[in-house]
């Protein structure tokens, strides 16, 4: 009988001195991937509770959130807006990687919170509205932002966040590099570098970049010369007075392609 | 040869047993959940939509298969020592260790048409939650034009399957193998069958936690050479469940590269074969 308590420690100990590397090798080229980035914290303990945590520690984040999400969809259709800013906090903390959830958290806050805030009957008061809707621009942007540092290779986020610095905050200067840092990667629309210059062309003091960036677009080709970027191009040749030879009416026609 | 045709009997054997006992009854819950979540989320966004149905049905994939392999592990040896089936097989010229492995490979078989079963209807559910968000989306975009519409169908279709899917449910399947094996160590030298599944489902929730506890002691300059046995022997121990979830990231639209996936594989590998070896070991010694 000793002998084999003596080879089962010696498999022990030489499995584990085996396993050990692999398993160091394994953890970190799993960083490297994008995996296992959740970090399961005490902040995080506090607002999932115990058994919330245990689950999650235990490979069931992904479900966790799915289910906190839906807590969060009963709280929207309840217009209960501070419990779904707590809930998506919880949902994003859980699945860091999932862009949908870093996406709908922003519109959410951004777009729906934001518009009920301005439009609450019970804050008589306009300016207190007016704070409490840029509050939620605030937390808006603030999920785009930290969604993009838990992902900074995809693009999906920096175009949403370009939107929102556009349409919400009306920051045209922002919101062309955000456009512009989306059109980087190889797989974004071919509509981002186009609104990156729609965007710098409205930015003070950078009309001149935004003119030579767009016409670098349009000789791109066909398929980046919509009616909106010609016209857009015509109105800045009139405004920087390029000379007529310089126009893009003057450019020699493209070759046809099929 | 003739030891594999043992192994191969006895692993039938184990398989047709376990059918016998309805345990594919879970795949009725299981349709449950995936249908019944699918129908209560069609309110929700498409992308929400797919993302919760991946969410949930991926987790119930990783929860019955964990839970399956423990509990069928968990009950032949008491079993067949109760019923005196074990004492008959083992009077003929088969090996202690080609019987552990006969019933060990009819787990495993076990585990893989659970989980083919599975991920087929999760698949099924996925395709029909698809098509119908597609027709939904032909029907919006009626008057828009051709390419608007690929646009659209692209999205719809990129956050449905993806090919990552699948190394993601052959990883749970990886899991669940690894915690079959486990148990079965376990029961060589546990008393009960109760006994033997409340320490799987201890050391369950130990090798989710063990990563960070290695991390924690192998971390800092100076590590004194009993940090490292202790932390070896932990690692052996208890099994590094984290390094199996990867499916929590690849729901999540993540990539798997190869490399780290055939890493993983050869992991849950190690970890198998050891725990079978010292299973064998300790079976080879215990009184009948």
């Amino acid at each position: 009988m000793r002998w084999r308590q003596v080879a089962a420690v010696l498999l022990l100990a030489l499995g584990g001195a085996a396993m050990l590397p692999l398993q160091g090798r394994l953890a970190r080229e799993a960083q490297a991937a994008h995996f296992r980035k959740t970090s399961l914290d005490i902040d995080l303990r506090e607002r999932i509770g115990q058994a919330g945590f245990l689950a999650a520690l235990s490979g069931f984040r992904s479900p966790l959130a799915a289910l906190l999400w839906i807590e969060a969809h009963a709280a929207w259709e309840n217009t209960e807006w501070g419990r779904m800013a707590g809930l998506f906090d919880t949902v994003t903390t859980l699945q860091p990687r999932s862009l949908t959830y870093w996406d709908m958290a922003s519109w959410h806050m951004a777009w729906n919170a934001a518009i009920a805030a301005l439009q609450n009957e019970k804050q008589p008061s306009e300016a207190l509205r007016i704070k409490a809707q840029r509050e939620y621009f605030d937390l808006g942007r603030d999920f785009l932002e930290r969604g993009i540092k838990n992902n900074p290779d995809r693009y999906q986020l920096y175009l949403q966040l370009a939107v929102l610095l556009r349409d919400k905050f009306e920051d045209h200067c922002a919101a062309a590099l955000a456009f512009e840092k989306a059109a980087l990667f190889p797989d974004a629309p071919a509509y981002a570098a186009r609104f990156a210059g729609y965007e710098l062309a409205k930015c003070p003091g950078h009309e001149r970049d935004a003119y030579e960036k767009l016409r670098a677009l349009w000789f791109q080709g066909e398929n980046q010369r919509l009616p909106s970027l010609i016209n857009l191009l015509r109105d800045m040749e009139n405004r920087l007075d390029i000379p007529a030879a310089e126009r893009i009416d003057s450019a020699p026609a493209l070759p046809q392609t099929r | 040869m003739r030891l594999v045709g043992v192994v191969w009997a006895i692993g039938r054997n184990t398989l047709t047993e376990l059918v016998r006992q309805k345990v594919f009854y879970f795949l009725l819950i299981f349709a449950l959940l995936v249908i019944g979540n699918s129908a209560f989320i069609a309110k929700l966004s498409f992308q929400e939509q797919f993302q919760m149905l991946k969410d949930i049905s991926l987790g119930a994939m990783s929860v019955f298969g964990s839970l399956l392999a423990i509990l069928a592990t968990a009950n032949f040896l008491p079993k067949d020592m109760e019923d005196r089936t074990i004492y008959t097989i083992l009077a003929k010229p088969v090996p202690r260790f080609c019987y552990l492995l006969g019933k060990l490979c009819g787990v495993l078989a076990l585990l893989a048409i659970a989980i083919l079963l599975m991920s087929g209807l999760f698949l099924a559910v996925l395709w029909l939650r698809e098509s119908t968000v597609l027709a939904e989306t032909r029907e919006q975009f009626v008057s828009a034009s051709p390419e608007d519409l690929a646009l659209a169908v692209k999205e719809v279709t990129a956050s449905t399957f993806n090919l990552n899917l699948l190394p993601g449910i052959l990883v749970i399947f990886i899991k669940s193998a690894l915690l079959a094996s486990l148990t079965l160590f376990i029961s060589t030298f546990a008393t009960s069958s109760i006994f033997t599944i409340l320490m799987a489902v201890a050391l369950y929730f130990i090798g989710h936690l063990q990563a960070t506890a290695r991390e924690y002691w192998l971390s800092g300059v100076d590590v004194e050479w009993w940090s490292r046995l202790l932390a070896a022997m932990v690692s052996l121990l208890f099994p590094d469940l984290q390094a199996f979830n990867l499916t929590d990231d690849i729901i999540a639209g993540t990539a798997v590269p190869l490399k780290l996936f055939l890493g993983t594989a050869a992991l849950g590998g190690l970890y198998i074969a050891i725990y079978f070896a010292l299973a064998a070991l300790v079976f080879s010694g215990r009184e009948l």
